[in-house]
C-alpha cells in the first residue's frame, strides 16, 4: 500500500501524524488507531475516523485539528472528517508506537489480552513493575482508570481495555 | 429470518418498518437521556470523590449513548438530533418511569437529601436491563442499530461492573447498609416493569426482527440480577409489580416534566447557538 501512495496522500498522512489526542499530546490519532482511511478526490480530502468513546468530548476538537492541519497542504481546498459507526474502536487498535508513547506520558497502555474479564495485569509505566493495584476503575476521563504502583510508589493512569 | 436493512435510506423506503424502528430508538435514547440526567444531579454529592469521578464518567458515557441514538433518528429524517433531544413536548418522550424518578427529597441546588442506596439499585437494575437489551440489539434487523449496540456494550461493561462492586461491598458491611439496600431494591421494583414495556408497537418490533421479545429480555435480566441479589444476602423482591402508567406511550410524572424543563432550559435560550 505504501508504495502506491501519491505524494499528496503521503502529505496527508504526514499531517495526520502531527495531530495528537488533545488530552494525551504524545500520541497521534494514527497511533491511537483512529484513522481508518484517507480519500482524495481532486482537491477534496475525506478522512474516515473511528471514534474512541461515544461521549468523548475531545472528538470535536480532534475533528477541528484534522481539518486545520490537512487544509494547510497546498492544493487542498476542502477537508471532511467522517466518524464511522463500523468498525468499532477497541483498545487493541493502539499501535506499538502508540503504546510506547503512552508510557512516556505516564499512562499504562491497555492490556492486550484479558479483555474486560478478570483482573487486569497492568505494568507501571514508570518502573515496569507488575506490582500495581487499581484504585478506581474510572479516572479523569472515561477511557482511563487510576492505579497505584507498590514498587515505585507512583500513582498512574491506565487506558481501560474495551 | 427478518429482512436486514443496511442503511437509513433502505429503512426509509418501508414506512411501517421506519415507524416501528423510530419508536424503538426513541425508547432507547430517552431512557439513556433521563437516567444520565438523574446521574448528573449527583455531581458533587456522591459519597466520596472517587465515586464522583466514576459516576460522572458513567453519566457522560450514557449521555453519549443517548446522543448517538438521537443522531440515528436525525439520519432517519426525524429532524435535528439536538432538537429531538430538547424540543419535544413531555408526552412525546418514550422513557421508562424507572429512569425519570427523582434521586430523593430536595433539589440538587437546595437541600438535596438523596438516597445513595436507591442510586445504586436503580442504576444497577437499569444497567442489567440495558445489557440484556444491547445483547438483543446486536442481532437487530437494522444494521446501524446493531453496530451501535456493539459499540455501546464495550463501554457499558464498566457501568454494570461498577454498581456490582457497590452491592458486593455494602451488602457485606453493616446491617444498616443491608437494610437500606433492601429498601432501595423494593423501591426500584415498583418501577421495574416500566423497563420491559415496549409500548403499543412492541409486537411489531419483535416481528420485524428489531429486538427480542420481552420474555427473553426478562429471563436474561432475572437470571443475572437474582443471582447477584441472593448471593449478596439481600431480599429478592420477586414478581414485578404490574405496570401503572406507560412512559412508552408518553405518560410521565410531574417529576419528569420538571426534569425536562431543567434539561432543556439552556438549549431553549438559543437553539441556534453552536455547542
Amino acid at each position: 500500500m505504501q508504495e502506491a501512495l501519491t505524494s499528496l496522500e503521503k502529505q496527508v498522512w504526514e499531517k495526520l501524524q502531527l495531530v495528537t489526542d488533545p488530552e494525551i499530546t504524545s500520541v497521534s490519532l494514527i497511533e491511537m488507531g483512529m484513522v481508518e482511511a484517507v480519500e482524495i478526490a481532486e482537491s477534496k480530502v475525506t478522512v474516515r475516523m473511528i471514534p474512541t468513546y461515544i461521549g468523548c468530548p475531545a472528538l470535536n476538537m480532534m475533528e477541528n485539528d484534522v481539518v486545520k492541519s490537512v487544509s494547510d497542504i497546498e492544493g487542498i481546498d476542502e477537508v471532511e472528517v467522517i466518524f464511522l459507526k463500523k468498525p468499532i474502536w477497541t483498545s487493541d487498535r493502539i499501535t506499538a508506537e502508540g503504546r510506547e508513547k503512552l508510557k512516556e506520558y505516564g499512562i499504562a497502555p491497555p492490556p492486550l489480552e484479558s479483555k474486560q474479564e478478570g483482573v487486569w495485569e497492568i505494568e507501571c509505566p514508570y518502573c515496569n513493575s507488575p506490582k500495581t493495584v487499581m484504585n478506581n476503575i474510572f479516572g479523569p476521563t472515561a477511557c482511563r482508570s487510576i492505579f497505584y504502583c507498590n514498587s515505585c510508589k507512583n500513582p498512574f493512569e491506565a487506558i481501560k481495555p474495551v | 429470518m427478518s429482512k436486514i436493512y443496511q442503511t437509513p435510506e433502505e429503512a426509509k423506503q418501508d414506512q411501517q418498518y421506519l415507524e416501528t424502528l423510530a419508536e424503538l430508538i426513541y425508547q432507547l435514547a430517552d431512557d439513556d437521556l433521563l437516567i444520565s440526567h438523574r446521574g448528573s444531579e449527583w455531581l458533587g454529592l456522591a459519597p466520596h470523590i472517587e465515586e464522583d469521578v466514576a459516576f460522572s464518567s458513567i453519566t457522560q458515557d450514557t449521555m453519549g449513548h443517548a446522543a448517538m441514538y438521537y443522531q440515528m433518528l436525525e439520519e432517519l429524517g426525524f429532524g435535528k438530533a439536538d432538537d429531538i433531544a430538547h424540543l419535544r413536548k413531555p408526552e412525546e418522550y418514550r422513557n421508562a418511569a424507572l429512569t425519570e424518578r427523582v434521586n430523593g427529597q430536595g433539589h440538587y441546588k437546595e437541600n438535596p437529601d438523596y438516597d445513595w442506596g436507591y442510586a445504586i439499585m436503580r442504576n444497577y437494575a437499569y444497567e442489567v436491563f440495558k445489557k440484556a437489551r444491547l445483547d438483543a440489539l446486536e442481532n437487530s434487523s437494522y444494521a446501524p442499530l446493531a453496530d451501535t449496540a456493539a459499540k455501546i456494550k464495550r463501554e457499558q461493561f464498566y457501568h454494570l461492573y461498577h454498581w456490582e462492586v457497590w452491592i458486593d461491598q455494602l451488602s457485606h458491611s453493616t446491617e444498616e447498609a443491608q437494610n437500606r439496600l433492601n429498601a432501595a431494591l423494593k423501591k426500584t421494583w415498583e418501577d421495574v416493569s416500566s423497563l420491559f414495556d415496549l409500548g403499543s408497537k412492541g409486537a411489531k418490533m419483535v416481528e420485524l426482527g428489531l429486538i427480542e421479545s420481552v420474555d427473553v429480555l426478562k429471563e436474561k435480566f432475572i437470571s443475572r440480577i437474582q443471582a447477584k441479589i441472593e448471593g449478596a444476602g439481600l431480599e429478592w423482591p420477586g414478581e414485578f409489580k404490574a405496570l401503572e402508567t406507560t412512559g412508552r406511550e408518553g405518560k410521565h410524572s410531574q417529576e419528569f416534566v420538571d426534569a425536562l424543563n431543567e434539561l432543556n432550559e439552556v438549549y431553549k435560550l438559543d437553539p441556534q447557538a453552536s455547542w
